[in-house]
C-alpha cells in the first residue's frame, strides 16, 4: 500500500538529498562533516531565521531551515476574532506588502460570503496591489544585492523608490505599512483626484527608475559571476514542490495566477508574463525586474480607465457579518507567489477554520535542494532568491 | 475541467476499491471536494498526478482542522408499558413519551489537499482524509513522496493539530520548539498559565492574571516558611 523508497528516487520530482553518510569529499581522507548553525541572527537570513547547515569544506553537504522564532498562531488569532478583526492582522504576515495580503482575505471572504466589488474598488486595488509589488520587487533586488556584498548602493535606490510608494500608501489608507485598507465588498476609503494625480506621477517616474536600476545591476560583472548557475531549481521539482511566484517563472513554468484565475479585473489589462530559462539565482533576480517592468504597464492602464462610481458595495454588511456555513479558498498572485486564504464558516461571527497558505513558507521547501553542493557564501545569495518575510513563515 | 461526479467515476475505474465520496459545500463559493479513505489515498493521490486529462501536478496548500467531539441532544419518542390506575382499577397502558438523549458524535482530525494543475491550469480539486478519531488512532498517509509541497505543510499538521504522517520523509515540529508537548490549534487546547501578565490586563485577562499572582503568591508564601 505504501510506497517504497526506490519508488522515489527514479521519480525526478523527488528530493534531492544526498544518501545518508555520503561525503563529497573522498570519505577516506580521514575528513568529516562540520556542523554550523547559521543564523538565527545572522543579518542574511532577514528575520529571525536559522539554517543547521553541515558542510564539506567549503561545500554544502546537508542542509535544514529551522524557523517559527516569530510564530505567533496566526491562525488560532483568526479562529478567535470576527472576520473584520482578522483583517489588521494580515497586514503583519507579510510586512512588506500589506496591500496584497488585505487583497487575499477579502477575495477569500468575498467568495465565502458571495459577496460582489464594485469597479472603481477592483480598480483601486488593482492599483494598489500592482504598486506593492513593484515595492516588494524593488527591495527584494536591492537585498539581494546586499546579500551579495554590494554594501548600500542598490538597496537604497530601491528604498528611495519604495519610499515614493509608502507616501502614497500613507495619503491613502493612513499607514506606511500596515494598511488595513480592503473591506469585504470594496475598500475602506476613495482615492481622491488628487491621490490619483500624486500616484500617476509617480508611475511616470518608475520606468526611468527600472532603467537606471537595470543598467546598473544587469550586467554587473561580479553579480554574473556570483549567480549565473547558482542556485538551479529544475521546473519538474519547482512545480512538485509548490513553488509559485517569480521563483516559479524563474525555472521556466509559465504559471501567473493573475492570467489562470482571471480574478478581479486583470483580464482587462494587457501584459506579459516573464518567464527564465536557468532557473538559478541571476534568473530569479532578472524576473523581478522584468515583473516590475509589467507592473507599471498595468499601473498605466488601471490609472488610465479608472472608473467613477462607489468603492463599497452599499449590500455589504459590516456589522453582525455571518457568512453561510460552508467553506472557500481564495488566492491571488501576491508579489512573492500564491497567497491563499481557506475559510470554513459554521455561521457564526468568527471563522470555525482560518487557514493562510503563506508563498515564502512553501517556496523555503526546496532551499536543501537548491543549496546542496555550493559554497557556503552561496546559500546566503539562493536564500536572498527566496525572498522570504519571517512574519508570513512563521505566522 | 472534469466535474466531480466525472473525477470520481476516473478515480474509481483506476483505483477499484477507492471509495470516494462527494462532500457538498453548502456555501456560495460551492467548492465541493472529495474524501478518501486513508488506505486508498496514496494510490488515488498519485493517479490524480499522472493522470494526462486531469494533470493534478501543484498540490497548493494542505490545511488541518480539528473537529471535536460533539454531543447532540435529540428528542424521541418512547413507547412503553406503564402500570396506572384507571377508574380504580390496575391496568397496563401502553403510552408514547418524548424523551431527550444525548449521545457524543466522537470527533475527528481532518486534512484538506488544494490541488491545482499547472499544466492544464484548472482547479481547484479538494481532498479531505479523515482520522479514526483525536488521541490514538491519527495516522494518515502522507502525500509527500507524490508532491513535495506537502513536507513542510504536512509538518506544519502534525506540529499544530497531531496528525502523525505515515510515510513522511522528515516528521518533526517545525514551528513550536522541539521538546514542546500539545498540539496548539487543537480546538481544546488550553494555554499554559506559566507567564506573567502585563499590568495593562482586562476583563478575561485580568481574571487569569489574578488567579496566576494568587498562586505566584501561595507558592513564594509557602518557600518563605519553610
Amino acid at each position: 500500500m505504501m510506497h517504497s523508497a526506490t519508488d522515489m528516487a527514479a521519480d525526478p520530482r523527488a528530493r534531492a538529498t544526498r544518501p545518508e553518510g555520503t561525503l563529497v569529499s573522498d570519505p577516506d581522507d580521514g575528513t568529516e562533516l562540520l556542523e554550523v548553525s547559521m543564523g538565527p541572527h545572522h543579518p542574511s537570513t532577514h528575520g529571525v531565521f536559522r539554517m543547521d547547515v553541515a558542510l564539506d569544506g567549503e561545500k554544502v553537504a546537508r542542509l535544514k531551515p529551522v524557523f517559527g522564532y516569530l510564530h505567533r498562531n496566526h491562525e488560532k488569532l483568526g479562529e478567535g476574532n470576527s472576520y473584520l478583526a482578522s483583517m489588521p492582522y494580515t497586514d503583519r504576515l507579510d510586512y512588506i506588502c500589506s496591500l496584497t495580503n488585505n487583497w487575499a482575505y477579502a477575495l477569500a471572504v468575498e467568495k465565502l460570503a458571495g459577496q460582489e466589488v464594485p469597479e472603481r474598488a477592483e480598480y483601486l486595488r488593482v492599483i494598489v496591489g500592482e504598486l506593492t509589488r513593484v515595492q516588494n520587487h524593488a527591495l527584494s533586488v536591492g537585498f539581494l544585492l546586499q546579500d551579495m556584498g554590494a554594501s548600500g548602493t542598490p538597496l537604497m535606490y530601491g528604498f528611495r523608490e519604495r519610499e515614493k510608494i509608502l507616501d502614497l500608501f500613507e495619503a491613502l489608507t493612513g499607514s506606511r505599512m500596515m494598511c488595513n485598507y480592503m473591506r469585504f465588498g470594496g475598500c475602506r476609503v476613495d482615492a481622491t483626484p488628487e491621490w490619483l494625480d500624486a500616484t500617476r506621477k509617480v508611475v511616470a517616474g518608475l520606468p526611468g527608475f527600472a532603467d537606471e536600476f537595470e543598467a546598473l545591476l544587469c550586467t554587473n560583472e561580479i553579480l554574473m559571476a556570483r549567480t549565473q548557475g547558482v542556485g538551479i531549481l529544475k521546473p519538474d521539482l519547482a512545480v512538485s514542490a509548490g513553488i509559485t511566484g517569480p521563483m516559479l517563472r524563474a525555472s521556466g513554468v509559465n504559471y501567473d495566477i493573475r492570467k489562470v484565475d482571471h480574478y478581479s479585473i486583470y483580464d482587462r489589462f494587457d501584459f506579459k508574463v516573464p518567464l527564465g530559462d536557468h532557473g538559478d539565482v541571476y534568473d530569479r533576480f532578472m524576473i523581478r525586474l522584468l515583473e516590475l517592468r509589467q507592473s507599471i504597464g498595468i499601473l498605466e492602464q488601471a490609472l488610465k480607465d479608472i472608473p467613477g462610481g462607489p468603492v463599497m458595495d452599499p449590500k455589504a454588511k459590516i456589522r453582525n457579518f455571518r457568512p453561510k456555513p460552508g467553506e472557500a479558498y481564495g488566492r491571488i498572485e501576491a508579489p512573492k507567489g500564491e497567497l491563499g486564504f481557506y475559510l470554513i464558516s459554521d455561521g457564526g461571527p468568527n471563522p470555525y477554520r482560518y487557514r493562510v497558505r503563506p508563498p515564502s513558507f512553501v517556496n523555503l521547501t526546496v532551499l536543501e535542494d537548491m543549496c546542496l553542493g555550493h559554497n557556503v557564501a552561496d546559500v546566503v545569495l539562493i536564500l536572498g532568491s527566496v525572498d522570504i518575510v519571517l512574519g508570513e513563515v512563521d505566522r | 475541467m472534469k466535474t466531480l461526479e466525472e473525477i470520481k467515476a476516473a478515480i474509481e475505474a483506476a483505483v477499484p476499491g477507492a471509495g470516494v465520496e462527494i462532500v457538498q459545500n453548502p456555501g456560495p463559493a460551492a467548492q465541493h471536494s472529495l474524501r478518501l479513505q486513508p488506505g486508498s489515498a496514496f494510490e488515488v493521490a498519485k493517479f490524480l498526478r499522472d493522470d494526462a486529462e486531469l494533470a493534478l501536478n501543484f498540490l497548493s496548500n494542505v490545511t488541518g482542522v480539528d473537529w471535536p467531539d460533539k454531543e447532540i441532544s435529540e428528542k424521541v419518542k418512547v413507547t412503553r408499558a406503564v402500570t396506572k390506575t384507571v377508574d380504580g382499577v390496575e391496568q397496563t397502558v401502553e403510552e408514547t413519551v418524548e424523551e431527550t438523549r444525548k449521545r457524543v458524535e466522537p470527533g475527528y482530525l481532518e486534512v484538506v489537499y488544494h490541488l491545482f494543475s499547472m499544466t492544464q491550469k484548472h482547479g481547484p480539486v479538494i481532498l479531505r482524509m479523515r482520522t479514526e478519531n483525536r488521541s490514538d488512532k491519527v495516522e494518515l498517509p502522507s502525500m509527500t513522496p507524490v508532491w513535495r509541497s506537502a513536507e513542510f505543510q504536512e509538518r506544519e499538521i502534525f506540529d499544530l493539530y497531531g496528525v502523525v504522517f505515515r510515510g513522511h520523509p522528515d516528521l518533526r515540529r517545525i514551528l513550536m520548539w522541539e521538546g514542546f508537548k500539545d498540539h496548539p490549534m487543537r480546538r481544546d487546547y488550553v494555554e499554559p498559565d506559566d507567564y506573567d501578565y502585563e499590568p495593562t490586563a482586562h476583563d478575561a485577562v485580568l481574571a487569569k492574571a489574578k488567579a496566576h499572582q494568587a498562586a505566584q503568591q501561595a507558592a513564594a508564601e509557602k518557600g518563605a516558611a519553610q
